[in-house]
């Protein structure tokens, strides 16, 4: 299958670490992480709530959450984490697929949403993902999930596909 | 009850066939499986249908197979369904995404829309 992208590449993304305000005046930083973070992001996704899944991610049971968490945080992934003091607040993450290109997903905790984070997060990651040499990003997004599909919007994703149960976009960096 | 199970040649497709063969040598259901080229998959009508041959020959069981032809195989399979009285269409599918995300193809997605009967999606 063939993505359609933007003709035209995204600006240039900030990079990480960086360290925002978030609308409920909370310093929040904006860290690159790897494998050396999983047992906070382990943490963060126990306290998910099951309702945010989207598409079967993250997994419920802490085994799962585990073994999905060894996937994208391998070395050829791409990770950022958003933390409020000690507490992982929010986690986005680039995987490579088979065509050199990379798949896009961000989760932000309950307690966190509405704040923008997410698109410092999804902000971040992008920037990141420049600096290491990824210019062809995209994600789905269950069509009814207007906040998520505006905010990969302002970012500078278009819709690629929306033929099926989700919608499919896409970003050139 | 009268199973049709769509079979397109992926390995989720393969899966759905063990485990209805497994469940219907218990239930004794009577089962038809039919067999469709999947335009996402890189696999001949013929190396599918030696497959399922394979698998068929392994359970005992003897369903009859049949061919559907044509570019929708989802139509296909909700037309048989429905003017040759099944209860059930049955399909193994919701492949990951490299991210783990749960994806459902065009024609499980076709067949789960327009289906006039319950649909079992094996994955």
């Amino acid at each position: 299958m063939t993505r359609t992208y933007p003709d035209e590449p995204a600006e240039a993304f900030p990079q990480p670490p960086r360290t925002i305000t978030d609308r409920k005046d909370r310093p929040i930083d904006v860290i690159s992480a790897d494998d050396a973070d999983t047992e906070s992001l382990v943490e963060m996704y126990l306290d998910f709530d099951p309702a945010d899944r989207a598409q079967g991610i993250p997994p419920v049971k802490e085994e799962a959450i585990r073994e999905w968490l060894e996937t994208i945080l391998d070395g050829d992934c791409v990770n950022v984490v958003a933390k409020h003091d000690d507490t992982v607040a929010g986690h986005a993450t680039l995987v490579p697929d088979n065509e050199d290109e990379h798949e896009l997903a961000i989760f932000v905790l309950q307690a966190y949403q509405g704040a923008g984070i997410g698109t410092a997060l999804v902000e971040t990651l992008l920037g990141h993902g420049q600096a290491e040499g990824i210019d062809h990003v995209w994600l789905t997004v269950e069509r009814w999930n207007d906040p998520a599909i505006s905010l990969y919007e302002k970012v500078g994703f278009e819709i690629s596909s929306a033929e099926s149960f989700e919608i499919e976009m896409a970003i050139r960096l | 009850m009268k199973l049709l199970l769509g079979v397109g040649g992926s390995e989720l497709s393969y899966q759905a066939l063990t485990e209805t063969l497994e469940r219907v040598s218990e239930t004794g259901d009577e089962l038809t499986v039919a067999v469709f080229e999947n335009s996402d998959i890189d696999a001949d009508l013929e190396t599918i249908q030696q497959r399922i041959q394979e698998h068929i020959d392994e359970s005992g069981l003897e369903p009859p197979i049949r061919h559907i032809e044509g570019t929708s195989p989802g139509s296909e399979l909700v037309n048989i369904a429905e003017s040759e009285g099944f209860d059930r269409i049955i399909l193994g599918g919701g492949g990951r995404s490299p991210l783990g995300k749960i994806q459902l193809g065009p024609i499980v997605e076709f067949v789960l829309l327009n289906a006039q009967t319950p649909v079992t999606l094996i994955r």
